[in-house]
């Protein structure tokens, strides 16, 4: 990427969870710390999602869910990004993601997990350290 | 205004530890209240005697010396056995009224093999599709009995007509059913996000089952109007004490415009607030509102009864204050936070087990929760006078100091053109964010200091067993319903949600239409498909 382009990430709502205070602050700091944020509201299907990162191009897409459906809801939205050929984009889960539940959402391709009482700049600096181009 | 001035950052002066102390709603706290911070105080008019206008000391003479607050745990997961498992085990344990969680699918009115379900049924409360599953959540018991609290919104009048019909089926008539049903859509729009309906017909609905239950269920609590979801999104306590009474100004106004008498609906609406950390800041939030509430319906709306000014109000601990670090450490705050409620005379408490940053609570986390509750109402000594906090310089100056930012924000809130037109502005959902994010940065800044989070932290990892869900659930779920359409008059079912989007088309009541789909096992998709097509769907704007 061109040196002068802002690091562009999109941040998600996938299923029901109405919870969204997580994912708008997270989104307003990565906003401040100079990338280019879109934010994609509440209720995201995977093939909204899928939609929305053909469309927009991101470098990063973040997950926020908080209701337990990581487990059913991840896989899914993986394997429509690959059906995409969609392989250079990094793609994080937070909110409540319980320990155990990660390395299986790792061996699907997923990163962070960062959850309840993680400071704004570690989510910052991962997005920075962690983009596959 | 979102810049953090860094110099700022816990500076101690020479005598004191910060340069300025403020308290979660920015308000500048000083170091001491004197006579001089009330002087225009007056007894009978600012506070009264418990029990009586403006009902500032509390909404009963004499408060829980008579009885105790009601003890509400707030659960559900799973299937309806599996929940009926759980209330059993919660009365058993001394638990005085039930209230219910219902999974995510449930709230937004769907079914479980819709797609919209996947990865939600049973996850963050109980998984209800149809009466089948009302009959078997509340099997073996009396619902003339208990009081029951459902947390739905936007199927509210479907889940009401399944809990009706259900005691219908035990034997009781309606009118020996006591309870509240949240049916709050206005906070939905603003903080909770699960509505479904645009904010017009959803208001119909609304004021339809405020109008059936006035006749026909009338111990019901018809709204619970809730600033609970508003904080939990991130607003301040202003915020939640502002936008919760006015959501409920626009409730009264719509049922006066449906022509409605308000001393025959006004004792039925009940409020449900948060209580966070900062103690003195949530008692005297709940303190000023019974006072805002009290004054407004007898001096705005007119109203005569005595009951209809009278707050009554529900409170759960703040979820979001709660650490997945050092999670124990939540036992203490949600003591003060039960504290806090009971001293500012709640009608009845859930208080938040402390494994719930990390999953649903687990059973021995729930009692402890439960017990802090019992710890308070018999060992503290808390519940042995009323309002024992009253006339304390600093309560009163700073119920008085909430009062007039409240109606501030009334003002605000007018300006725009009332309560609706300032949610499609997004007014709402703007202040809230703001605070939200200012709240995170002085964290962050270690302005604010959470204990084992920005402060003293001691990394370990996270030994507390988990409640997990299991994924047979949906499997189970989706079976019995597929079952229930083959056993059920499915041309029956047809003809009443006919009938019902007939209705839905003019401005007839629309309960008795649901309650006669609900009869014939419609399912809740099936009802809100129904409604869908006469009402539509609303979408927000996402704003960050």
């Amino acid at each position: 990427m061109g040196e002068q382009r802002k690091i562009k990430v999109l941040v998600c709502k996938p299923g029901l969870d109405g919870h969204d205070r997580g994912a708008k602050v997270i989104a307003r700091a990565l906003r401040d710390a100079g990338m280019e944020v879109i934010y994609t509201g509440l209720h995201q299907t995977p093939d909204m999602i899928v939609q929305t990162v053909l469309q927009e191009d991101p470098d990063a897409v973040m997950l926020s869910m908080l209701s337990g459906a990581h487990k059913a809801l991840c896989p899914v939205i993986m394997d429509k990004l690959k059906e995409k050929e969609i392989d250079d984009v990094l793609v994080s889960v937070g909110g409540i993601i319980p320990d155990e539940d990660k390395p299986f959402l790792e061996e699907i391709g997923l990163k962070g997990f960062y959850g309840p009482g993680t400071e704004l700049k570690t989510i910052v600096e991962f997005v920075k350290n962690n983009l596959k181009r | 205004m979102t810049e953090i001035d860094e110099s700022k950052t816990l500076k101690p002066t020479k005598t004191e530890r910060r340069e300025k102390f403020t308290n979660l709603s920015d308000i500048e706290i000083k170091r001491l209240y004197t006579p001089e911070d009330i002087k225009d105080f007056n007894y009978d008019i600012d506070l009264g005697s418990p029990g009586k206008f403006p009902f500032t000391r509390g909404a009963y003479p004499n408060m829980y010396r008579g009885r105790l607050w009601t003890m509400r745990q707030f659960a559900g997961f799973g299937t309806a056995a599996q929940t009926n498992t759980r209330y059993k085990f919660l009365l058993d344990h001394g638990t005085t009224g039930l209230s219910v969680a219902f999974s995510l699918h449930t709230i937004y009115g769907y079914q479980a093999d819709d797609d919209e379900a996947l990865g939600e049924v049973g996850k963050e409360g109980v998984s209800i599709d149809t009466l089948k599953d009302m009959e078997t959540l509340f099997s073996g018991i009396d619902l003339s009995k208990i009081s029951t609290s459902m947390t739905i919104n936007a199927p509210a009048a479907i889940l009401l007509a399944m809990y009706i019909v259900a005691a219908e089926k035990q034997g009781h008539s309606p009118d020996k059913l006591r309870g509240t049903i949240q049916n709050d859509i206005l906070k939905e729009y603003i903080a909770q996000k699960s509505w479904v309906f645009p904010p017009e017909p959803s208001m119909r609905l609304i004021i339809d089952t405020i109008e059936y239950c006035a006749k026909n269920v009338p111990q019901w609590y018809t709204i619970s109007i809730s600033g609970y979801h508003i904080r939990e999104a991130g607003s301040t306590a202003v915020q939640e004490l502002a936008f919760t009474l006015a959501d409920g100004f626009a409730y009264v106004e719509a049922a006066m415009k449906r022509g409605l008498d308000v001393d025959d609906f006004a004792p039925r609406l009940s409020f449900f607030f948060n209580s966070h950390n900062n103690f003195f800041e949530e008692v005297c939030k709940y303190r000023a509102a019974r006072r805002i509430w009290a004054k407004r319906l007898k001096n705005k709306y007119g109203a005569k009864k005595s009951e209809s000014m009278r707050l009554r109000f529900h409170t759960q601990t703040a979820g979001v204050s709660l650490s997945a670090q050092e999670p124990e450490n939540n036992i203490a705050r949600v003591t003060i936070q039960g504290l806090a409620a009971v001293l500012g005379g709640t009608q009845s408490l859930h208080t938040n087990s402390f494994d719930e940053a990390l999953c649903l609570p687990t059973e021995k986390a729930v009692k402890i929760a439960l017990r802090t509750q019992q710890i308070i109402a018999h060992e503290s000594g808390a519940a042995d006078t009323v309002d024992p906090l009253a006339g304390s310089y600093y309560v009163e100056w700073l119920t008085n100091k909430m009062e007039e930012e409240a109606e501030v924000y009334f003002e605000r809130i007018e300006a725009l053109g009332g309560v609706i037109p300032a949610i499609k502005a997004n007014f709402f959902q703007k202040e809230i964010a703001n605070a939200s994010y200012k709240y995170q940065r002085e964290v962050e800044a270690r302005d604010r200091i959470i204990v084992g989070v920005n402060d003293v932290q001691v990394r370990e990892p996270c030994a507390t067993p988990l409640l997990k869900i299991d994924e047979d659930v949906a499997r189970e779920q989706i079976e019995n319903l597929q079952r229930l359409r083959e056993q059920r008059s499915n041309e029956k079912v047809q003809a009443k949600l006919e009938a019902l989007k007939e209705a839905a088309k003019g401005t007839e009541n629309l309960m008795p239409y649901i309650m006669d789909a609900i009869r014939e096992y419609a399912s809740i998709g099936e009802v809100m498909a129904a409604l869908k097509d006469i009402f539509g769907v609303y979408r927000e704007d996402s704003i960050f």
